[in-house]
């Protein structure tokens, strides 16, 4: 523990921080939010765009169904209550990502209120996050800074991202720390990248958090002022930020100062919160109906159809899979955080009939090398049906353990099945053992200090003659027929 | 017949096209060359079409000689107020702050006018973003009214009146948002229909307040307008606003007989409307009477705060509708300003004429926290009732009557000084656009030598009834076919 993680714990012993966080979320739509360009991130500045993204005089939204339903999916997995009518609303303010001078939100009636969100409590239960409500927004558009000839001189705007669905989750101030928001952010992207309502890439901008953070005396009913937290961009960040800003306002007050209600924003090169804007200096939206558009109507049929159409949501796959399959329950927290790749396990169980060894096979190997490859499940070319042949090959004696690994490896960068490379390269294990039997006795010959030794009681010598043996068998033969063969012939 | 093709209405024009009695080009020269002698004198529009409007004149007269068809207003010349958008057109909204802007798309409305085989050949003058009743607000220049160049054509859609009614066009697209269209067709003397809000897309028209707008026709008969109404009039999937409704072939409407029509008269809020004018609206609604239709009283008693209501709903709207106008993507920018803050400062000051900066100033303070239930919320609730009025009055009527304006059209100048004076010109019409109702407003005498209107008020998407009761007021009177005097007479002013 570093002396500031210590001074940090020390000072959670008398204050208890008090946060609520905002995360928006870009919905995985074909469209924009309100017009048909394609919502796709990282094409060439202001190539998807049209009148009505760029605000141009006379153009009119249109709102997207397929983003309503996503949203819909977003709320009914967080078990709010989506509303039956919502209103768009106009947040009014000047700044040159934003082409119309506002942008298209939801303010007094939003798509979905109450719901919650599940993340791990203490003693291995759980706790609940409690969500206040869940809105629909259009995002705007982007600030080019850099990288253009002109850059010295001016800034570009890229509207490619402007009008992209956004849903904002707003929690209340359930959480209590930053490991809590980090639980809880974790498993709030679980369950959007389970639904497929968000991709969660937290480095292309589509997850953004906001924090609002306030600490009391530890027993103290009563909340503290609160700031705003503004630039979270990564799950480190938020932690970092927060716990920065936690003892930042408990210094303010340890030093008898008061917090001041602000918005601040996070910087992740100094590490630390500076002010951005204090309350007097808070936009005034000017929030209003949106009058281009009709409130938003969701019919119950709507909605039990979105509902239907969920999958199994994380939290209950997780304790189905230590239920079901009796993994740890860490083993299940770990396969259980991305659909794919709980989907690839639970293939590899079924394929194997051994859910142990196929948890293992998917946590230490397959994960371990789409890290190294920073690649996505989707691309691996081991399919789950190849991994839970492979398993069976050593389970079934037909290879060891530990050719089964290179046999991995192989299988990883050629995509073939493991039968293939096993027999193209005669790695079938040596278990027969009148063929064994040979090379245990040229072993025993070979070596007579040693069998003098462990014949002396020194039994622990067995390992360097089972190892002599596999040496010579290039690794195929099986190190169990191997012991007993060597046991059988040395003392005897 | 009369000889002079700028003479004729639009549906006249349609079936000499039609039988091949006369070409577009001949039609579209004839109406270039009539707006070549009159406009110097009364400035309707900001840009005449002339090359666009006979290639597209000659493209027609080859496609009907292969066989093609004709259009609904096949070869009808039109005037197109400047915020409906056309392709690679300026368009100004009569606003300085859209110096250089080329839409890259056609508003519907427009565009439904240019399949029928519209033509258009001008864009029309109006107050700066549709905010005003007298012409005098565009950032250009005002609008004389052809009956007298002295006095204001009204306004907004002043430019597409005064066309009109000076034989430019026999037809005109305006916008009406509180009586931008009923209210300079009664002081030019022509017919102005204010659709249901719903009925007509508003995509492509730039917008000034979205609940409100409406894009219309104006034109000299009912029939002209009940023709172009069927054109106009329909749902656009671009426009979340326009209704799923049906439309009628309105010209069939026009032809029907009176009988059982109920005409209501909310004579307790007449009370300030000038005398003539007053005398010509009961002459009016005895010319309906002697017709066949009857007259009752009704009462519409949130009426009075109309105004008022207008004036918050519309500024707030249109404060946030014209935030857009910052000088970052198109249009006005003030030059060599390095501050954002600044620049968006110093452009929408150089941009925006003095009643803009007015009203979106208003409409920034009713919206501003604090005031917005007091004054935003308040006026959805008036509005609110002013709609529940209609709904009962229509309990008892067909339509309601009133005079479109309290006087006749005003002296350049006369008003602008005082905003408030200017603003309750606009008593009888903004009623309809905060209840999303149709209005229409038909010429029915002078009143000291200046036209004067009936303005009729229906249920929403009934503007069948309308066009029938404005078709038999046609037929029984005479109003719609007095003229302006002819600019020469009066000279051509500066």
């Amino acid at each position: 523990m570093t002396v500031a993680e210590q001074s940090f714990s020390g000072l959670l012993a008398e204050y208890e921080p008090v946060i609520g966080l905002e995360v928006h979320a870009q919905l995985l739509t074909r469209t924009k939010l309100f017009c048909s360009c394609p919502n796709r991130f990282g094409d060439p500045p202001n190539t998807n765009v049209c009148p009505v993204c760029l605000g141009l005089p006379g153009a009119l939204p249109v709102l997207s169904r397929e983003a309503v339903s996503l949203a819909m999916r977003a709320a009914l997995a967080t078990h709010c209550t989506v509303q039956e009518e919502s209103i768009w609303a106009r947040k009014n303010y000047f700044y040159p990502d934003l082409p119309k001078g506002y942008q298209i939100s939801q303010y007094e009636k939003p798509l979905a209120l109450e719901g919650w969100v599940e993340i791990p409590g203490e003693g291995g239960g759980t706790r609940r996050v409690r969500l206040q409500r869940i809105h629909m927004e259009e995002d705007a558009g982007k600030l080019l800074h850099e990288g253009f000839p002109w850059s010295a001189e001016k800034s570009g705007v890229d509207f490619n991202r402007g009008g992209v669905p956004l849903i904002e989750m707003v929690t209340h101030p359930d959480l209590r720390g930053p490991e809590d928001a980090f639980e809880y952010l974790s498993a709030l992207k679980a369950i959007l990248l389970y639904i497929e309502a968000s991709d969660c890439n937290m480095e292309e901008g589509s997850l953004r958090c906001d924090a609002n953070v306030s600490v009391r005396r530890r027993g103290a009913e009563a909340y503290g002022t609160r700031t705003e937290i503004k630039n979270l961009n990564s799950f480190r960040h938020v932690a970092r930020a927060l716990e920065h800003e936690i003892a930042r306002q408990v210094a303010v007050i340890e030093s008898g100062g008061e917090v001041v209600q602000e918005t601040r924003l996070w910087n992740a090169d100094r590490g630390e919160t500076a002010s951005m804007r204090s309350k007097e200096e808070a936009h005034d939206y000017r929030y209003f109906p949106e009058p281009d558009l009709p409130p938003l109507r969701v019919t119950a049929e709507w909605t039990e159809e979105v509902q239907h159409s969920l999958p199994e949501l994380p939290p209950e796959r997780r304790r189905r899979f230590t239920e079901e399959h009796g993994l740890p329950d860490y083993d299940a927290g770990v396969l259980t955080q991305s659909r794919a790749v709980a989907d690839y396990f639970e293939s590899v169980a079924r394929e194997t009939g051994d859910a142990k060894a196929a948890s293992n096979w998917v946590m230490n190997d397959v994960l371990r090398k789409l890290k190294e490859d920073d690649a996505d499940i989707a691309e691996c070319r081991v399919t789950p049906e190849s991994l839970g042949r492979l398993v069976k090959l050593i389970e079934g004696g037909t290879i060891s353990g530990k050719i089964a690994k290179d046999v991995f490896e192989k299988m990883w960068t050629s995509g073939e099945g493991p039968q293939a490379i096993v027999e193209r390269e005669g790695l079938v294990q040596l278990s027969d053992e009148d063929a064994l039997q040979a090379t245990v006795a040229e072993v025993l010959e070979a070596s007579p200090d040693q069998v003098a030794a462990y014949r002396g009681g020194k039994k622990a010598a067995i390992g360097w003659f089972v190892g002599q043996v596999m040496k010579k068998t290039g690794g195929k033969a099986n190190p169990r027929v191997v012991n007993t063969l060597l046991k059988k012939a040395l003392d005897s | 017949m009369s000889p002079v093709l700028t003479d004729l209405t639009a549906a006249e024009i349609r079936r000499r096209v039609a039988s091949r009695e006369a070409s577009c080009e001949e039609l579209i020269r004839a109406h270039l060359d009539r707006l070549a002698a009159v406009e110097p004198a009364i400035g309707a529009l900001l840009v005449t079409l002339e090359d666009r409007a006979l290639d597209r004149a000659r493209a027609q007269d080859r496609a009907l000689a292969a066989g093609a068809e004709a259009g609904p207003l096949a070869g009808v010349p039109v005037v197109v107020k400047d915020l409906l958008n056309i392709t690679g057109l300026a368009t100004t909204c009569g606003s300085r702050i859209l110096e250089g802007y080329r839409p890259p798309f056609t508003a519907t409305a427009v565009a439904r006018l240019e399949d029928a085989g519209a033509i258009v050949i001008g864009k029309a003058n109006m107050d700066e973003f549709a905010m005003g009743s007298s012409t005098e607000r565009s950032g250009f220049r005002p609008t004389r009214n052809p009956w007298d160049p002295t006095r204001v054509p009204g306004g907004s859609s002043g430019g597409s009146a005064a066309a009109v009614a000076a034989h430019m066009a026999p037809m005109a697209l305006g916008s009406d948002t509180g009586g931008s269209i009923r209210q300079p067709a009664a002081f030019c003397g022509v017919v102005g229909l204010k659709p249901s809000y719903g009925r007509v897309s508003r995509y492509g028209l730039v917008a000034f307040a979205s609940s409100l707008d409406q894009v219309g026709p104006l034109a000299r008969t009912v029939d002209d307008i009940a023709r172009v109404a069927t054109v106009l009039c329909g749902q656009d999937p671009r426009d979340s606003t326009s209704a799923a409704l049906d439309v009628p072939d309105f010209a069939a409407a026009v032809a029907r007989e009176p009988e059982g029509l109920r005409i209501g008269v909310p004579w307790a809020v007449l009370e300030g409307v000038e005398t003539e004018t007053l005398a010509r609206f009961r002459e009016a609604l005895g010319s309906l009477e002697a017709a066949g239709a009857s007259v009752v009283e009704v009462e519409l008693p949130h009426l009075p705060h109309a105004v008022a209501t207008y004036y918050i709903v519309a500024t707030a709207e249109a404060s946030s509708n014209l935030a857009r106008y910052d000088g970052v993507r198109y249009g006005h920018r003030a030059p060599g300003i390095i501050d954002l803050e600044e620049m968006y400062g110093r452009t929408r000051d150089e941009g925006f004429g003095p009643e803009v900066k007015r009203r979106v100033i208003l409409g920034t303070f009713v919206l501003s926290s604090g005031y917005y239930d007091a004054y935003y919320l308040r006026a959805q609730k008036v509005r609110t009732l002013i709609r529940r009025d209609f709904e009962r009055a229509f309990e008892s009527c067909d339509a309601v009557a009133t005079p479109t304006t309290p006087t006749a059209a005003f002296r350049m100048g006369e008003k602008t000084a005082d905003p408030l004076q200017m603003y309750l010109e606009d008593i009888f019409t903004v009623p309809a656009n905060l209840a999303g109702i149709p209005g229409l407003s038909l010429p029915c005498g002078l009143a000291g030598g200046l036209p004067v209107g009936l303005q009729l008020l229906g249920r929403p998407f009934d503007e069948e009834t309308l066009l029938h009761c404005g078709a038999v007021f046609q037929r029984v009177t005479r109003h719609h076919e007095l003229t302006p005097p002819e600019p020469s007479s009066t000279g051509q002013q500066a």
